[in-house]
């Protein structure tokens, strides 16, 4: 556990006069226990989203309107009716592909490019390092300064999508407190569907406006905030969602797993909806 | 209460070579890593080298690594451990030793000389400096750092590549850059110095400056996030750079600052950078 072939903190020709401590890490403490979580959350969500997101069923449910965030927004003709808010302009889509195209790349890129989750996988996937203090495993280290990562660089472009998304998840979220009346007309209502999509939205929101990009655009990147000082006011806000972005990332890859299963157990006819009004 | 610890000290000399040597010793209520040092100096080891000096967290001088983990010995209490425990220490890895718990430095004060310094407007002289608390307050933070290195000591992208150090500056001087690009009276643009001659692309924000500072200083979030973000500005967004372009307005107020001096001009050199020292290079 404690060596590896590769020992950095070893001294030789690259590493002259390091103390020669040939162990990889001296740590006693549990350092893997926090890479090997974050591990199974993120690829417990990739799973699930991959999965879901080509499902291509059981993600509307029409007389309350419930819509899956994975399936948001739908503009495909191959979208079950009532499901696109915003009409259907694209043609049917093949079973493989899946029905939120134009939004689940942007979403995809916001969250691989975001700076909390870089963090978490490049411990949790690629030991770069595993832990603080722990050697990596790589011999060669060139970070973010090369093709492909150069690309962290375009996150707040992701960011710029996802502000957007967000938009139309609220949309969503509220367009879904119409439930149909048994003789078909609209009405209004709640049930715990709604409960789960408002604090989903809640959460999107959240993790969109404490992103680093965010805090970067609405103020950070002013020198004087003296001459600006409602841009200033903004850029404290952020700031102080912006401590909380890990909290937030991991909600909303709870709220947004939590929210499509419950619309699909509806959709499928496997559970009913709990009604509280209408 | 007091009682009896098990210790095992790295002792070598610059070489590199050396070994975990054990000892037990006595340790009283109260106590820290470094008085216990200091008790093994006194009573079995009197030639064990060690660098301390205030005993208070604040000087930045007794940085070692203790059961693994980067600390300052003067601020790692005892009763933090059990007491079966046998308690490591070790020197800082990324530094070549010069003895025992000592370690050389210089690469830090190197990369200290490689950053320019301060650049304030032309015509206006030290003791005509007006700035606003709201504007200082955010560079503020960075100046709470001791210099223990310990965050140049754990980031990885030295401590486990050597051949890094010629083009990464570390964190420590990442955030000077930043704390430098923040400072509301500094014209001198560094945002592209800092991608290009001091690796901040190579930070890879996996965050270990920020947990081994003593100082608790937000270096992740508050500056190298940041500044990739201002670097992102010049050198990576189309729309920023068109907006630029079209309005022309951090030129000018540049240009406004500084006399005639455009962006594309690094600004006032000031005297710095300093020409590194004759230390030799880095890492050597």
């Amino acid at each position: 556990m404690t060596t590896t072939a590769h020992d950095p903190g070893a001294p030789s020709a690259e590493n002259p006069g390091r103390a020669d401590i040939r162990a990889r890490t001296l740590r006693r403490d549990r350092w893997w226990l926090a890479p090997l979580v974050n591990a199974l959350g993120l690829a417990t969500f990739v799973v699930y989203a991959t999965i879901r997101s080509f499902w291509g069923s059981a993600y509307y449910v029409p007389e309350y309107h419930y819509l899956s965030p994975f399936y948001s927004p739908c503009f495909s003709a191959s979208c079950v009716p009532g499901s696109s808010h915003f009409g259907t302009f694209l043609p049917e889509f093949p079973a493989w592909l899946p029905l939120a195209l134009l939004s689940l790349p942007f979403l995809l890129g916001f969250r691989v490019t975001c700076y909390y989750y870089r963090k978490s996988y490049y411990r949790a996937f690629w030991a770069s390092p595993p832990a603080c203090a722990v050697a990596e495993p790589h011999g060669k280290y060139t970070g973010e300064t090369r093709f492909p990562l150069i690309l962290q660089n375009a996150h707040r472009y992701f960011f710029y999508m996802a502000f957007l998304i967000s938009l139309i998840n609220t949309y969503d979220m509220v367009v879904a407190f119409q439930s149909d009346a048994p003789d078909g007309s609209g009405r209004f209502g709640i049930g715990l569907g709604n409960v789960i999509l408002l604090v989903n939205v809640i959460g999107l929101w959240l993790y969109t406006l404490s992103c680093h990009s965010c805090r970067h655009i609405t103020g950070g990147r002013l020198k004087h905030f003296s001459k600006h000082p409602v841009r200033y006011r903004i850029w404290t806000g952020v700031s102080a969602l912006n401590t909380r972005h890990m909290l937030f990332a991991w909600i909303t890859i709870g709220t947004l797993i939590l929210t499509d299963l419950y619309i699909m157990l509806v959709a499928s006819g496997t559970i009913s909806d709990l009604r509280i009004v209408n | 209460m007091g009682y009896r610890a098990k210790f095992e000290v790295w002792r070598g000399d610059s070489s590199g070579e050396g070994a975990l040597q054990p000892f037990d010793v006595d340790v009283e209520e109260g106590e820290v890593v470094l008085d216990i040092v200091h008790r093994l100096q006194a009573t079995q080891a009197g030639d064990l080298a060690v660098r301390w000096n205030c005993k208070a967290g604040k000087c930045g001088s007794c940085s070692a690594e203790v059961n693994g983990r980067p600390r300052l010995m003067c601020m790692t209490r005892m009763s933090t451990f059990e007491e079966n425990e046998t308690i490591t220490i070790t020197p800082l890895r990324t530094f070549p030793v010069i003895r025992d718990l000592v370690t050389d430095v210089d690469f830090n004060y190197v990369k200290a000389r490689e950053v320019p310094s301060f650049a304030p407007p032309e015509g206006v002289a030290p003791g005509e400096y007006r700035m606003s608390q709201v504007d200082v307050d955010r560079p503020q933070e960075f100046r709470k750092c001791i210099e223990c290195y310990l965050c140049q000591n754990t980031c990885h992208v030295v401590r486990d590549h050597e051949d890094n150090k010629p083009e990464f500056a570390g964190p420590r001087y990442l955030m000077r850059i930043a704390e430098l690009d923040m400072h509301p009276l500094d014209v001198r643009n560094r945002k592209e110095d800092a991608q290009e001659e001091h690796g901040l692309g190579y930070c890879n924000i996996t965050k270990c400056c920020t947990e081994v500072c003593p100082e608790h200083i937000k270096i992740t979030d508050n500056a190298l996030i940041p500044m990739k973000e201002r670097v992102v500005d010049r050198k990576y967004d189309p729309l920023v750079w068109l907006g630029k372009k079209i309005f022309k307005r951090e030129e000018l107020e540049q240009r406004e600052a500084t006399g005639q001096r455009s962006l594309d001009d690094a600004g006032p050199e000031n005297g710095s950078p300093l020409p590194a020292d004759s230390i030799g290079p880095v890492g050597s």
